[in-house]
């Protein structure tokens, strides 16, 4: 598709119940050795993207966008999944290869797929239409950006194998599955999750699906984060092996791991011999790192910089994904532009640690190494207990996960469950000895000789294939509920799709939301009731303090607002400024080595202003100095004939002259003059006159005989860029 | 509020088995343990199965999931699903000689249950 184009939404939801994935199972990166890029040397880089958007600073280095080795996720859900789509494309084109959709909430409860599209809450209601829609979507994606991209949801609740057979069959490449995650935060039967677990997990062995288990909510939820450090390990290691057994390959097999503190507590002094105790016990499973979530607060700074330092810890040890959460989560559900500053903050952290470990190596004796072996004699000793208590179930009755003691201690403030409590409780059936599935991954006993198969039979043989074997056979639902759905909702918006209308969005189609960012000379309460007023003043509906920074006590607060702006602007009554048409640095200053360009300049009239035009030729401003443009500044209120002069007796390829005061139209007047004069004095042809300042209309600018204007926002690269193509039209003629 | 035991951090007195360890033993230990903790939560789903499992059965035999669902719902009323959800379908479509799909399609309009019960030997 062509880059200038947004996704049709429409097209997409076309002929959703023929959609067939183009593949199933993860895929990783392509890691390139030695990759060389504008000179150069990346050890830990991948295969580079067709279509990207490089980080800012790229600008100084050929616009390269280099991309680490690690996969990069990306949690998009905002209730929408039709909006989701068009982030998922920022996203992708940022970096994340990795999509993972966040249910809605209550889904884990449903006993039962969803169909259709309904809104959903904290996220989406995964439905197989949805599902399609979002995978076809990311064909049509990955093709554009040139790299494949993974697509994640979970497979968890009261639904879990429904879910993995679903996901089977869409060719879903990633899931969350860890029945620990059921009972402890769901509070679902541990019997069943357990049962459950098994068949989801034979299911998506299946399917090659990635799986990432749910260890990680630990440390979001116990009282002392840090301290689940040994539990988190155990936790780690019920689900691995369970999976393991279930009949998941270890290489697919991902342990969701997360630094369990931040600073201000001494950061990588905790979370290092943490995540490298952890590594060593799993060096058979891949590692997702996460990222801490349990200190987040408003500050998107603050959150952004613990999550540099969670990578820190990624390069120290190892991560085969790397995740990211917006620094916004923690005050709102995830706007648009917080992906993408997640998914930069990733690139650009692990790129700019590339080759970290060819420097610097963990110590091999001391604290870390001690810390280390300690975190492991804790979880060693955790297990040992459980077993003792009288095995798993046992535990969970007893309180011993996410208790916030560091094991052995114990702080009594564990979560609890019963095993003959919960959602799903009485549930879980025994099999008789002529039980009996005729389907393919289906884990557990399965009496199929009674129909004559021999062990090793698929026993879907005996119904001429499962779904599975043949996808004619999976029934398709569109929609459910006719009231709340994908087609309600766009027509909803339809003004603003592919019109001339546009309104402000951080997640929804014209959702109307923007921020604005206030600083005020008060304390915090007065600051807010303050800020409330002036996004009042300025016509925002909805007013909500999002974040609130004390710069002092009585001398500042900072305050960020949301609201509303419910108006349209209409695209087609825009003015819009002409574009530069600008040649890069490297063009730029190869052409003045092969041709020395000098230029004279001044501020012309009565006029002693000299900001403007020092900026544009100095080279500590970037102006065109760093060039090799040789610059001969004649200072302000010069007369235009001395101008003209300095030019013939330099022989200057280009005469720069600045005027700011405009009254009575003087400048455009001097613009005439210097014209004229260059005419009379025969070297018109052979010289550049470029005006500048900040009252400077290009056009008028034309008009008074100069080859070109300049106003304000004006860069030396745009005056050295027109220098150069000048010279060389006027070489061509 | 503490609702479970408390205790003071025994760390040190604790792991006194452990100290003379080697780094490589102390994973084997912890692998090992794990090993033990999971093996009865495995063997159990081994010999067990829930609505939910069934119901995948049935997705995967052609089963929407409205259907999928219906159709655990009345296997339970039943008191058929030791012998799965799935094998009830495929038993009924072997009675009756419908294809698989037409015979869920039958039992769900509650046509066929007593030859189905009848077959397993399952009193209503």
């Amino acid at each position: 598709m062509n880059i200038n184009d947004k996704l049709d939404i429409r097209e997409i939801l076309k002929d959703l119940d023929k959609y067939e994935p183009r593949r199933r199972g993860w895929a990783w990166r392509k890691p390139v050795k030695e990759l060389e890029m504008a000179g150069n040397i990346y050890l830990d880089a991948s295969e580079p993207l067709k279509n990207s958007i490089p980080l800012p600073a790229a600008k100084y280095f050929d616009n390269i966008d280099p991309q680490p080795v690690q996969s990069i996720t990306s949690e998009i859900a905002s209730g929408r999944f039709e909006d989701d789509i068009r982030r998922m494309r920022m996203a992708a084109w940022h970096g994340a290869d990795h999509l993972m959709v966040i249910r809605t909430a209550g889904q884990s409860h449903f006993d039962g797929l969803i169909e259709g599209t309904p809104q959903g809450v904290g996220g989406v209601p995964i439905s197989r239409k949805q599902v399609r829609a979002q995978r076809k979507a990311l064909d049509i994606i990955e093709d554009e950006i040139g790299r494949p991209i993974n697509y994640h949801s979970y497979v968890s609740g009261v639904a879990g194998p429904d879910i993995a057979v679903m996901f089977a069959e869409e060719g879903v490449n990633g899931a969350h599955q860890d029945p620990q995650y059921n009972v402890l935060y769901r509070n679902i039967n541990m019997v069943r999750s357990f049962v459950d677990a098994a068949e989801s997990k034979k299911i998506m062995a299946w399917a090659d699906i990635l799986q990432i288990d749910g260890a990680h909510n630990a440390n979001a939820t116990a009282m002392v984060a840090w301290k689940v450090m040994p539990e988190l390990m155990v936790q780690h290691a019920i689900n691995s092996l369970f999976s393991v057994k279930a009949g998941i390959k270890k290489e697919n097999i991902a342990l969701s791991t997360v630094p369990p503190t931040a600073s201000p507590a001494p950061d990588l002094k905790i979370n290092l011999p943490y995540a490298k105790a952890l590594r060593d016990f799993f060096d058979e499973y891949k590692m997702r790192a996460q990222m801490n979530t349990k200190y987040m607060e408003s500050s998107t700074r603050e959150a952004t910089v613990t999550h540099v330092l969670n990578m820190v810890i990624s390069k120290l040890t190892s991560a085969d994904i790397q995740s990211t959460i917006t620094p916004d989560e923690g005050r709102n559900v995830p706007w648009h532009m917080y992906n993408v500053e997640a998914c930069d903050t990733a690139k650009q952290s692990l790129i700019g640690m590339d080759g970290l470990l060819e420097m610097v190596e963990l110590k091999q004796s001391g604290y870390l190494p001690d810390k280390v072996r300690e975190l492991k004699e804790r979880a060693v000793l955790f297990f040992e207990e459980l077993l003792q208590t009288g095995g798993y179930f046992k535990a969970v009755e007893e309180g011993f996960f996410i208790d916030s003691g560091i094991y052995p201690e114990r702080n009594g403030d564990g979560i609890s469950r019963q095993i003959d409590g919960g959602v799903g409780v009485n549930t879980v059936y025994e099999r008789d000895p002529d039980y009996f599935a005729p389907v393919t991954a289906h884990f557990g006993y399965n009496n199929i000789s009674q129909y004559g198969l021999k062990q090793g039979d698929n026993p879907s043989i005996l119904i001429n294939g499962s779904t599975f074997e043949d996808r004619s056979k999976i029934i398709f639902i569109d929609e459910l509920d006719e009231t709340d759905n994908v087609d309600i909702r766009m027509k909803e918006n339809e003004k603003y799709r592919n019109t001339n209308l546009i309104r402000p969005e951080v997640e929804w189609l014209a959702d109307g939301t923007v921020v604005i960012d206030i600083t005020l000379p008060t304390s915090v309460k007065y600051a807010e009731a303050a800020s409330l007023e002036i996004a009042k003043k300025m016509n925002l509906s909805e007013p909500e303090v999002i974040h609130k920074e004390l710069l002092h006590p009585a001398e500042a607060t900072r305050i960020q607002v949301k609201g509303k702006f419910n108006f349209d602007i209409d695209m087609s009554k825009l003015v819009l400024p002409e574009e530069p048409d600008l040649l890069s640095d490297t063009d730029i200053r190869e052409y003045v080595d092969n041709h020395p360009v000098t230029i004279v300049a001044g501020t012309v009239g009565e006029d002693e202003h000299s900001v403007g035009l020092r900026e544009i030729i100095d080279i500590k401003h970037g102006g065109i100095e760093k060039y090799g443009i040789k610059c001969i500044y004649l200072g302000t209120s010069v007369p235009i004939s001395k101008l003209i002069d300095a030019a013939i007796e330099a022989d200057a390829d280009a005469i720069l002259m600045s005027t700011i005061i405009s009254h009575d139209d003087i400048h455009y007047k001097n613009m005439k003059k210097t014209h004229d004069l260059a005419v009379e004095k025969g070297i018109r042809d052979k010289i550049i006159i470029i005006a500048g300042g900040t009252q400077v209309t290009p056009e008028l600018a034309r008009k008074q005989g100069v080859d070109a204007g300049f106003g304000r926002g004006t860069k030396g690269h745009h005056v050295a860029s027109f220098i150069v193509k000048q010279k060389e039209k006027m070489n061509d003629n | 509020m503490n609702k479970h035991k408390t205790r003071e951090d025994d760390f040190l007195s604790r792991r006194q088995h452990l100290a003379n360890l080697t780094d490589e033993e102390l994973k084997q230990r912890f692998w090992d343990l794990a090993d033990k903790t999971t093996q009865p939560l495995i063997d159990l789903a081994l010999t067990h199965t829930s609505p939910a499992i069934e119901r995948s059965v049935l997705l995967r035999m052609g089963f929407s999931s409205l259907e999928a669902a219906g159709l655990v719902k009345k296997v339970i009323a039943n008191n058929l699903m030791g012998k799965g959800a799935g094998h009830v379908v495929y038993r009924y479509s072997k009675i009756s000689g419908l294809e698989i799909r037409e015979a869920g399609l039958k039992l769900l309009e509650d046509i066929g249950w007593q030859e189905v019960k009848n077959s397993f030997g399952v009193q209503s």
